[in-house]
């Protein structure tokens, strides 16, 4: 049995908790790169994270792109969508096909 | 040179053979191998990316009503509301086998039997867009679990397709030609020993006729 954990700044993150979600606000980290190799290795199977923290975080979270577990899933906050998770699927189509095929579907 | 620390023994080209007929039978397979992935990942990618508008369309919408929410509550109120929580989800994971790359399943289970029951907090004091916003987040949560496996099983693909297609390279264009080229070169080193070999028998030969000749000639002399 895993769980889900959310990370990133508070009011993005609030509403998580009410559906079951564990969440982690930044405001209560110290070191948020810390916090996400504990989760990672924990039993947290799904790890959200706002994109502004997936930005700043971003080589904490290419070392898990190659393990089955855990899925980082980055979603946008409430400052609004930068496209930073369209941006992670064409690197994964840019990896595997040499250049992304897929644009502007 | 490929060829400078070849054996050119009989020996060493039934053993080159058989590991270039190996070698074009794991090409093969690697190369149907790559392919199959290739389609599926690209399949899978498709599903990925409308999963994905899907569900960042959706969060906005979440966070618009969690951003109304909060600028009518103060962070004192927002936080007692939300101290509290009923609902809590856990995850059973699993894996798939595609195409021999591990892909992560998942099932979600609620602790509450009621899966919309959700909020945690009474409704008296709490703005109608604070339950909004948690009914969408609760409504995407299904989608949100399927966005993680899917957006897993593209980058794990995604690495499997690039060993894959190095694998098919390192022996299309260098075990390949490689093992031709030894066996090649083998094979000539052999036919030219072996063109010594009966050229020294017939100069043999012939010599053993002349001595021959030359002494029945002797002996013609001897009898007359």
């Amino acid at each position: 049995m895993s769980k889900i954990a959310a990370m990133g700044d508070r009011d993005s993150i609030y509403g998580f908790a009410s559906v079951g979600l564990e969440i982690f606000p930044l405001d209560r980290m110290e070191n948020p790169a810390q916090t996400l190799n504990k989760l990672a290795n924990g039993d947290y199977a799904i790890i959200l994270v706002t994109e502004a923290l997936a930005k700043e975080l971003e080589q904490e979270i290419d070392k898990y792109s190659d393990r089955p577990l855990p899925v980082i899933l980055t979603i946008p906050g409430v400052t609004g969508n930068e496209g930073m998770g369209m941006k992670a699927i064409s690197k994964s189509v840019e990896k595997a096909v040499g250049s992304d095929i897929l644009q502007d579907q | 040179m490929a060829t400078a620390n070849v054996n050119p023994t009989r020996m060493e080209l039934t053993r080159l053979k058989k590991r270039l007929v190996t070698a074009r039978r794991g090409h093969r397979l690697l190369k149907d191998k790559r392919d199959e992935l290739m389609r599926q990942f690209l399949e899978a990618v498709r599903e990925n990316k409308r999963l994905r508008r899907e569900v960042e369309a959706k969060l906005e919408v979440a966070n618009q009503h969690m951003s109304i929410a909060r600028s009518t509550m103060s962070n004192q109120a927002i936080a007692v509301a939300m101290m509290y929580h009923k609902q809590s989800m856990s995850l059973e994971h699993s894996e798939k086998n595609v195409m021999s790359v591990k892909v992560p399943v998942f099932e979600a289970h609620y602790e509450t039997a009621d899966e919309g029951d959700i909020y945690p907090y009474g409704y008296a004091s709490t703005p109608i867009d604070l339950d909004d916003a948690i009914l969408a987040l609760s409504d995407i949560m299904p989608e949100i679990i399927a966005l993680a496996e899917i957006e897993k099983k593209c980058q794990l693909m995604a690495s499997e397709i690039e060993k894959t297609r190095r694998r098919v390279n390192a022996l299309e264009h260098v075990m390949i030609p490689d093992y031709e080229e030894k066996i090649r070169y083998i094979t000539m080193k052999l036919d030219e020993s072996e063109r010594s070999a009966t050229t020294r028998l017939m100069k043999v030969k012939d010599m053993m006729i002349e001595k021959s000749v030359e002494e029945a000639a002797k002996r013609n002399s001897e009898f007359e």
